[in-house]
C-alpha cells in the first residue's frame, strides 16, 4: 500500500499543491526519531563544543579573574609537559596491551568453547561472569584481595610452590592494572569471537576436512580470515571502552606509579587542580585519539552492517 | 591407522580440550568464588598466608558492610543507583523505541546516516563533556542531584539502545505489518499485536544492558555526586584506601553491589554480545 503510494506520488510531477502535503509526511514519519536525536545533540554534543572552546582558555577556576584567551597555549603545554605527555604514553601502552592480550586469550577461549563438551554452558557462564563484576568492585577485589602482598589471594597461591612474594601494584603497576582489565574483557571478545566463530560456513569447513585438510591449515585459511572483522572489530571496540578507562586506574593506582591515564588526568587536573583549560585541551586530544580509533571501528561496523543487510 | 583408532584419537583430544576449557572457566571465576568465600570468613581468617579455605563461616562481614559497626550505611547508595538505573533505563526505552521504528519498520531517508551518528556519540569519550557538564550542573544548582544522573545515563546509554532495538525491529517482517493494515488494523494494534511480540526479547535485552551500564558508571557518579545522591559504585570508592583488616567487608561489598549485574548480565547471556558490539554481531 505504501509502496503504491509512493509510486504515484513519484509519478505526478512535482505540483505546488502536492509538496506541502509529502513534506507533511516526511516529518510525519521523521517525528518519533526527533525526541531521540535532539536529546543526544544537546546533552553530548553542545558539552564538547563547551569543552572546545574552554580548551583554548588559560583558566584556573581558583583564580577565574586571571582567565584569558591563550590561542593552542593549552595544548602547547599538554603536548611538552612531561607528566601530561607520560599519560599520553601510559594511555596507549595499556589500551593496546589490554586489547591485545585480552584478544588472544578471548580467541583461545572461543575455539575452545566452540566445541561440543559436557557442561560447556556452565564453563560460559563462568568465563562471562569476570565481565559481570562491577568495575570498581572488581578493581577493589584485585587491589586488596588478590594483589595484597602479605594475605592476596596471588601470593597465597605462590605460597603453595615456594615461589616469590611480590607486592604486584609497587612493583609493577601498570601490568596490575593491565591485568585485572584484561580479566574483565577477556570475556567480551570471547563473546564477539565465538558470535563469529559460529557464523562460519560449516559446509566449507566439512568440504575442506574432506579434501584432507588438516586442522591447522583450517583454521589458517578458513577460520582465521572470516574471523578477521570480528577481531577487528574486538580490538576496535574494546579500544574504545579501555582508552576511557577511568575506574580501574582510579582505584588500583589512584594514577600514582605512572599509570595515570588520559582520563584520570583530565579528570585530577580539573577535579582537584582546577586547572579548566589545561584540563579541557587533554580532554580534546582523548577525542582525537578516540576519533582515530573510531573512524576505523565505524568501517568495520558498517561493513558487518552492510552485510546483515544483505543476507536479510 | 584403522578408522576406530582415528575415532578413538579424535575423541580422546576431544575430552583433554573439554578438560582444559574447564580449567580455564575455573581459572577466571577463581576471584570470584575466593571474593564469595572471604565475604563469609571472618577478618582474622581472612587475612591469612597460605589461604585459609575451610575456615568457620560468618555473616560478619555483611553486617559490617550494611553498617552494623557504626560506618556509612550503604542504603541510600544503592537506591540512588537503582533510581539513576532504572529511571534512565525507562527513559532510554521511551526515546529508542520510537527512534527505532523510523529507523526500521518506517525508515527516514537516510536513516544509516542517522544510525551511525548515534554511533559516533558512544565514541566520544565521557571526559571530553565532564568539565562543562560539572560547570553546568554547578551553576544550575544540579550538583549531588540525582536526576542529572538519570539525564546523562540516557545520554550514555541511548546510542546502544536505537542500535540494538532497530536490529530487532528490523526482523519484524514488513509484509505481516502491511497484511493487517489492509485489514484495516490502525497503529497501536499494529504495535502491541504484531511488533510487541516479535520485539520483546530482544527489548527486555536491551533494558537489561542498559541497566549494568548505569548501574557500574563511575566517572560522571564520582564528579557530580558528593554526599545526597551518591551512588553504589562512588561509595565503593570509600574502600578504595585500607583501612586495617577489612576484606572481608570489601568482598561482601563489591559481591552486593555486583549482584544486580551479575543478575541482568546472566537474564540477557544470549544477546549481551549483540549489545556490547552495539548490534553489529549477532
Amino acid at each position: 500500500m505504501t509502496a503504491t503510494t509512493t509510486a504515484r506520488v513519484a509519478a505526478v510531477p512535482a505540483s505546488t499543491a502536492k509538496q506541502p502535503s509529502s513534506r507533511l509526511r516526511g516529518w510525519v514519519t521523521r517525528a518519533p526519531l526527533l525526541p531521540a536525536l535532539v536529546f543526544m545533540i544537546i546533552v553530548t554534543q553542545l558539552p564538547f563544543v563547551a569543552t572546545l572552546v574552554i580548551s583554548f582558555f588559560d583558566w584556573n577556576a581558583l583564580y577565574p579573574k586571571a582567565r584569558h584567551f591563550t590561542w593552542f597555549g593549552n595544548y602547547a603545554e599538554v603536548l611538552t609537559d612531561a607528566d601530561l605527555r607520560r599519560s599520553v604514553w601510559t594511555t596507549i601502552l595499556l589500551t593496546a596491551a589490554v586489547v591485545l592480550a585480552s584478544l588472544v586469550l578471548g580467541l583461545g577461549l572461543a575455539l575452545l568453547l566452540d566445541r561440543k563438551f559436557r557442561g560447556r554452558g556452565i564453563v560460559r557462564t563462568l568465563l562471562i561472569a569476570p565481565f559481570l563484576v562491577v568495575p570498581v568492585a572488581a578493581a577493589l577485589l584485585w587491589k586488596h584481595v588478590l594483589y595484597n602482598p602479605e594475605y592476596g589471594l596471588l601470593n597465597g597461591l605462590l605460597h603453595y610452590v615456594g615461589g616469590p612474594q611480590p607486592d604486584w601494584i609497587s612493583n609493577t603497576p601498570l601490568l596490575a592494572v593491565e591485568m585485572s582489565l584484561v580479566w574483565q574483557w577477556t570475556p567480551f571478545m570471547m563473546l564477539i569471537l565465538l558470535a563469529g566463530l559460529q557464523s562460519r560456513n560449516h559446509e566449507q569447513i566439512e568440504a575442506a576436512r574432506v579434501d584432507g585438510a588438516s586442522n591447522w591449515q583450517i583454521f589458517r585459511y578458513l577460520t582465521l580470515p572470516h574471523l578477521r572483522r570480528y577481531l577487528e572489530l574486538g580490538a576496535l571496540l574494546g579500544s574504545i571502552y579501555i582508552v576511557q578507562n577511568f575506574d580501574a586506574v582510579f582505584t588500583l593506582t589512584s594514577g600514582g606509579l605512572g599509570t595515570a591515564n588520559l582520563p584520570y588526568t583530565v579528570y585530577q587536573s580539573f577535579y582537584q587542580a582546577h586547572e579548566n583549560g589545561l584540563a579541557s585541551a587533554a580532554g580534546v586530544l582523548v577525542v582525537i585519539g578516540s576519533l582515530i580509533i573510531a573512524t576505523f571501528a565505524l568501517r568495520v561496523v558498517s561493513s558487518l552492517f552492510r552485510e546483515e543487510a544483505s543476507r536479510a | 591407522m584403522s578408522d576406530t583408532a582415528l575415532h578413538t584419537r579424535t575423541r580422546r583430544k576431544g575430552t583433554w580440550l573439554g578438560l582444559v576449557a574447564w580449567l580455564a572457566g575455573i581459572v577466571f571465576f577463581l576471584p570470584i568464588a575466593w571474593m564469595a568465600l572471604t565475604s563469609f570468613h571472618s577478618e582474622t581468617d581472612a587475612a591469612t598466608n597460605p589461604p585459609s579455605w575451610l575456615a568457620p563461616l560468618t555473616l560478619d562481614g555483611y553486617r559490617e558492610f550494611f553498617g552494623a559497626g557504626g560506618g556509612a550505611s550503604p542504603w541510600p547508595s544503592l537506591i540512588n543507583s537503582a533510581v539513576a538505573s532504572v529511571v534512565s533505563t525507562l527513559c532510554v526505552l521511551l526515546l529508542a523505541l520510537p527512534a527505532a521504528y523510523a529507523l526500521s519498520i518506517r525508515p527516514v531517508k537516510k536513516w544509516t546516516d542517522v544510525l551511525f551518528f548515534f554511533l559516533s556519540t558512544k565514541m566520544l569519550p565521557v571526559v571530553a563533556g565532564l568539565l562543562p557538564l560539572y560547570l553546568f550542573a554547578r551553576n544550575t544548582g544540579m550538583l549531588d542531584n540525582i536526576w542529572l544522573l538519570v539525564i546523562l545515563y540516557t545520554s550514555m546509554n541511548l546510542p546502544i539502545a536505537v542500535w540494538m532495538m532497530q536490529s530487532f525491529l528490523a526482523e519484524v517482517p514488513v509484509a505481516v505489518i502491511e497484511a493487517a493494515q489492509i485489514d484495516g488494523a490502525k497503529l497501536p494494534t499494529v504495535l502491541s499485536r504484531i511488533i510487541a511480540p516479535i520485539a520483546m526479547p530482544g527489548i527486555a535485552a536491551t533494558a537489561l544492558i542498559c541497566f549494568i551500564f548505569s548501574w557500574n558508571e563511575l566517572l560522571f557518579a564520582r564528579v557530580l555526586t558528593s554526599v545526597v545522591a551518591e551512588t553504589a559504585p562512588v561509595f565503593l570508592t570509600s574502600f578504595i584506601t585500607s583501612q586495617g583488616l577489612f576484606l572481608a567487608k570489601v568482598c561482601a561489598a563489591s559481591l552486593v553491589i555486583s549482584l544486580p549485574v551479575l543478575a541482568a548480565g546472566f537474564a540477557a547471556q544470549d544477546k549481551l554480545v549483540q549489545g556490547l558490539s552495539l548490534g553489529a554481531v549477532k
